[in-house]
Parts: structure tokens; sequence; C-alpha cells
């Protein structure tokens, strides 16, 4: 029942849009700072909207992208492959717990919750991944340990419950086995559900640092967020690896505040420009998740 | 969230398709059985190793056993307070401001009259939760960095240069703000689907009785999004022992200056492992952690079980 009056309408909308433009104005001002030019910034400090339009930052980071184009394909790799497994796998478990009729419901159901209260700490982990699963410095130390997500499993089990039990029942009756029903029914029907956890899970992927800050020490392994955090402090990061000032631009200062941002807004910006459009999946997952759980 | 639902009626199969029904469906779930096993159940095994001297020439399983010492070295020096009070305080105030502020939102959003502005209005406040913490930290950099723009703006104020990286009383506000920015469009969103799941006849008999537009919120919606409100507290104090790791790592940049007030247990134990390489005191502050978490969830639970059954985790 809205408040239908002027004045408290007004309060709400300038909140909002303060509140608004705070989210939206740093990825402004990065964007801007990466249209700087060097000089600019070193006299004048960054700016909002830059003095001049300088392209001089994409023209250095995207001379020799190869470092970029190398951890976009890590990212994408992962992302790609981690999400696809998962959603395979989560289903199958998810699927299993749903079944009122499934011997094992409750000491598997306990079996996934259980590591939601309680966990090894990074020491074992660690120690388990990089000594004796050697795992470290491979593409699949990035995938494997996000690949059962016991609250996106618990998460997708309240989806599929939603599936009437008749249909599983006159499938079985028709003489149909579980894999049958999976593949056939349970899969088509789950499909929001199952794009809802698809679009977290490769949200987590993609946005990632943790896995490669544990455990990639290889240059050819780094992924996109690790690139991002070892620019932070160290453009050499860029310099030393293949890339090098391109031809007129050799005796120019290095456009390092500049290209920093222009990294980031090249590796953050694809994600940033789909995400928002699957606003109303997240959104789903999140209210699901928080009132039937 | 863990519940047992009642039972359904089962269709009638031979005992023999049971057995060939339950192992289908356990050959189903079974790669994510494998992954929870190896990736969770296993370092459950390890945690012995907080007891133990760790080094390189025995190995992991024979280095010598030492209790508690590890345990003992961790809590006789400075950095066990320091780390615990840290990690306790954020996350008290994140969950007061953060609860308050998105249940705030959340009625804010309810009574806004255009569904443009409604739509428009959600979709940004959930921006930030699609960016990861490293783009924050640009994003804060860009701002309050050497160049940055609130420094640039402090310096033409007339005040001498002023670091942000080097000021240790502003953090505790910096990363309260920046933590109840990111999560605000997705925790009020969760109040907001309560809200708007109440049934429009209780606001029609608030208005009837004359209710003014606050004595229905106070009496209407904040009762009745009251369950949601207890659950989603919870589950934050559950993972009270708990932080943002990248919250704390990436936003004030690793600069050592700061740890007296950003470090929490997730950064020290990170550090403890991969800078110090002090595997004995890393392992028995994570184990303190995940005994702590334990307990902490355990208890609220049960709080919540003799206050409201029906609101229990588990």
């Amino acid at each position: 029942m809205p408040l239908k009056k002027r004045a408290p309408q007004l309060i709400i909308h300038s909140v909002f849009i303060l509140f608004g433009l705070s989210c939206v104005i740093p990825l402004i001002s990065v964007l801007s700072i990466s249209f700087s030019s060097e000089v600019d910034i070193i006299q004048n400090g960054y700016r909002l909207i830059p003095h001049l339009f300088d392209f001089k930052a994409y023209a250095y980071v995207l001379y020799r992208p190869i470092q970029l184009l190398n951890a976009f394909k890590i990212s994408i790799l992962v992302s790609v492959i981690g999400t696809l497994l998962s959603v395979l796998f989560m289903a199958g478990i998810s699927y299993a717990l749903s079944r009122q009729d499934y011997r094992f419901k409750n000491g598997l159901s306990f079996f996934v919750f259980f590591t939601m209260l309680f966990n090894g700490g990074l020491v074992p982990s660690y120690i388990l991944i990089s000594n004796y699963l050697h795992l470290k410095n491979t593409l699949w130390v990035l995938i494997l340990p996000y690949l059962a997500v016991p609250w996106f499993i618990l998460l997708l089990r309240s989806f599929m419950q939603k599936i009437p039990h008749d249909i599983i029942e006159s499938c079985m009756i028709d003489g149909a086995n579980e894999f049958r029903i999976f593949y056939q029914i349970i899969l088509p029907l789950a499909k929001p559900g199952l794009a809802t956890i698809a679009l977290f899970t490769m949200l987590q992927y993609w946005n990632d640092w943790w896995l490669s800050l544990l455990y990639i020490e290889e240059e050819h392994l780094v992924p996109l967020q690790y690139m991002l955090y070892r620019m932070m402090n160290n453009i050499s990061f860029l310099t030393s690896s293949t890339n090098m000032m391109p031809p007129g631009m050799k005796n120019m200062t290095l456009p390092s505040e500049s290209a920093r941002m222009a990294m980031a807004i090249l590796a953050a910006g694809p994600m940033l420009a789909v995400f928002p459009f699957f606003q109303k999946y997240f959104v789903r997952g999140l209210t699901v998740g928080a009132i039937k759980g | 969230m863990y519940k047992t639902e009642k039972s359904v009626k089962r269709p009638f199969l031979a005992p023999s398709r049971h057995a060939k029904k339950n192992l289908q469906l356990t050959l189903l779930a079974l790669p994510a059985i494998l992954l929870i096993l190896v990736f969770a159940y296993v370092p459950m095994g390890g945690v012995f190793i907080a007891f133990k001297n760790v080094n390189y020439t025995d190995g992991i399983l024979r280095s010598p056993w030492v209790g508690f010492t590890n345990f003992k070295f961790f809590f006789t020096s400075s950095d066990a307070w320091m780390v615990i009070r840290n990690t306790l305080s954020y996350n008290i105030v994140f969950i007061a401001v953060g609860t308050f502020l998105s249940v705030v939102f959340a009625i804010l959003l309810n009574e806004i009259v255009s569904r443009r502005w409604l739509k428009t209005y959600q979709t940004v406040f959930f921006f930030p939760y699609f960016f990861s913490w490293i783009i924050v930290a640009y994003m804060a950099y860009s701002f309050i960095g050497p160049y940055g723009i609130l420094t640039s703006w402090i310096s033409q104020l007339g005040m001498e240069s002023f670091d942000f990286y080097s000021e240790t009383w502003i953090w505790p506000i910096m990363l309260t703000f920046i933590n109840i920015w990111k999560g605000l469009g997705y925790v009020s969103i969760i109040f907001y689907a309560g809200i708007i799941g109440i049934p429009q006849e209780y606001f029609e008999a608030a208005q009837m009785d004359g209710a003014s537009k606050l004595q229905a919120i106070r009496h209407v919606t904040i009762p009745l999004i009251m369950p949601l409100i207890t659950i989603m507290t919870l589950l934050s104090i559950g993972k009270i022992f708990y932080s943002d790791f990248g919250l704390f790592f990436f936003v004030p940049r690793e600069v050592g200056q700061l740890f007296p007030v950003t470090q929490v247990i997730d950064t020290y134990v990170y550090r403890m492992l991969k800078v110090s390489g002090d595997i004995g005191m890393s392992s028995a502050v994570g184990l303190f952690q995940s005994v702590m978490g334990f307990i902490v969830v355990l208890l609220s639970n049960y709080v919540v079980r003799k206050i409201d059954d029906d609101n229990k985790l588990f």
C-alpha cells in the first residue's frame, strides 16, 4: 500500500538516487581514469570526467596484450568448464536429495549440511591440495574445489522439491530408470533453478581470486582477477612480461596509473556488462535461499 | 533450512526395484559426494596438524606432537587479542548496521509508487554485488589513492596532503561503509521479497482501523518480516568468527601499518601460512576459528529453538 503523498515520495527518491549514484560513480571514476593522460593525473590527480580524453593507456595495454589475452583464456576456461561440471554434479546430488523415497536422503543431507557448520580450515586443505593431490599450478585447482558447494546444493534441492512427485512416479511405473528420469524429466523441468545456480556458479568462478592466490605461481595460469591483484601494487608485472611500449610512445612516460585502470576495465567490463541482465535469476536464488531453504 | 518434510506416499515397487532405484540415485549423487569427501571431509581429518610442530625434514605425518604449544604461542602473542577483537567487532557492526539499513531500504522500496523507478533502483543497487573485491579495491583506490578524487578534494580544502593508506583511524569507518555498500542491494532485496509476500489484507485492516503509514510499518510490516530478520541475523552471527577475506586483504592494499585495524582471523591465517610459513601457528588459529564458529552456530540455533521453533536452522 504505497504512500501517495508527494513529500515522502520525494524524500525516498532522493535517498535512493544518492545511493544509486554511489553504486555507479566508482565505475565511472575507474573508466574516466583509464581515459586520462598520465601527465594530467600527476598534475591534477584523478577526475570524475577526464580533462582531455586520452587513449594512450589502452594503446599501451593492448599493444601486445598476450598477458591479458592469456588471463582471459584462463578465466573463460575455468568459468565454462567449472559451471558445466558443477551444475551437472550438483543437479545429480540435489535430485537424489529431493526424492522423499530415497533411502539415504537424511544421511546424505546431513553429509552435505555438516560441511556448512564445520570445516578443517585453510592449512589442512592447502597441504592436501598441494602436497597430496599435487594440484598446485594446474588448471584443475581453479575448478575442483568449487564444484560442489553445499549452499547451492541445498538451494537446488528446494527448487527440485517443487517438481510434483506424481510425474516421477508415473515415469517409474512406465519403467524408466533413474538416469532417464533425471536427464529427460528432471533437468528440463528444473531449468529455471539450474539457470539460477549456473549464474551464481559462473559469477563465483569469474570473480575468484582465492584459489589462484593460494595455488598459482606460474605465469601462464594466472586468471584475470589474480592478474589485477598483481598489477595493483606493481604495474611492472605488465611491462616485465611480453608487453612493450608501442612505437611512437617510446619516449613518453609510462602511463602506469591510467593503464592499471584500463586493465581493470578490460578485465571486469565484459562480465559487468552481462550480469545485470540476469539479475532476476540472482534475485530468485537469493529469495528462495532465504525464505524457503 | 534442514528440515525433514512429511513423508510422501511411496510408489508401489518391488523390494528389488527399491534397491535398484536407491543405487541409481546414489550413482547420480556420487561425483558430488566424492568432491565433498575430498575437499571438505579429508581436511577435517587434517586438524591434527595444529597439534604438531611441522617441519619439512620429518614430513607432516612424522613431525613431533607438541600438544597445545601452537595455541599457547598464539594466545600469548599480542596478535591474538587484536585479530579476535577486529573480527568480532567488525562483524557485530556489519550485522547491526547492515541489517538495519537493509530493512529500511526494503520498507522504502515497498513505498515506491512507480514500477519503472522500482526496477531501476533494484538493478542499480545490485551492481556492487557483481564486483569482485579486487575491482572494489581499484575503485576505492581511485578515490583515496595518492591521486584519488577524495584525496584531491581534501587537499583543495587546504589541508595537508592526507594519506588514507597510513591513517588507521579512518579504516574502521571505510571498511564498514564499503562492506555495507556492497551488500545493501541484495540483502534489501531479500527483505523486500519478504515484505511483498505479506497479504494485502493486513494493511487494509490496519488502514481501516485508522493506522497511519508509520504505525502500519511498525505494527504490521516489521512483526511480519521479523522471522526473516531473525534467520538472516542468525546466519550472520553463525559466521561471526569468519570475515570477508577480500575486503580486509585487497581494499587496504596489504599496508602493514594498517594491520592493527585491518588484520582479521582469516587474513592472519593466510599470512601466517603464505608469508611467514608458520604452519603450526596458522593451523592452530584456523582450528580455533572452526571450533568457535561451530559452537556459535549451534548456540544461535539453540537460542532460536527456544524462542521460536519454526525459525530454527536445523
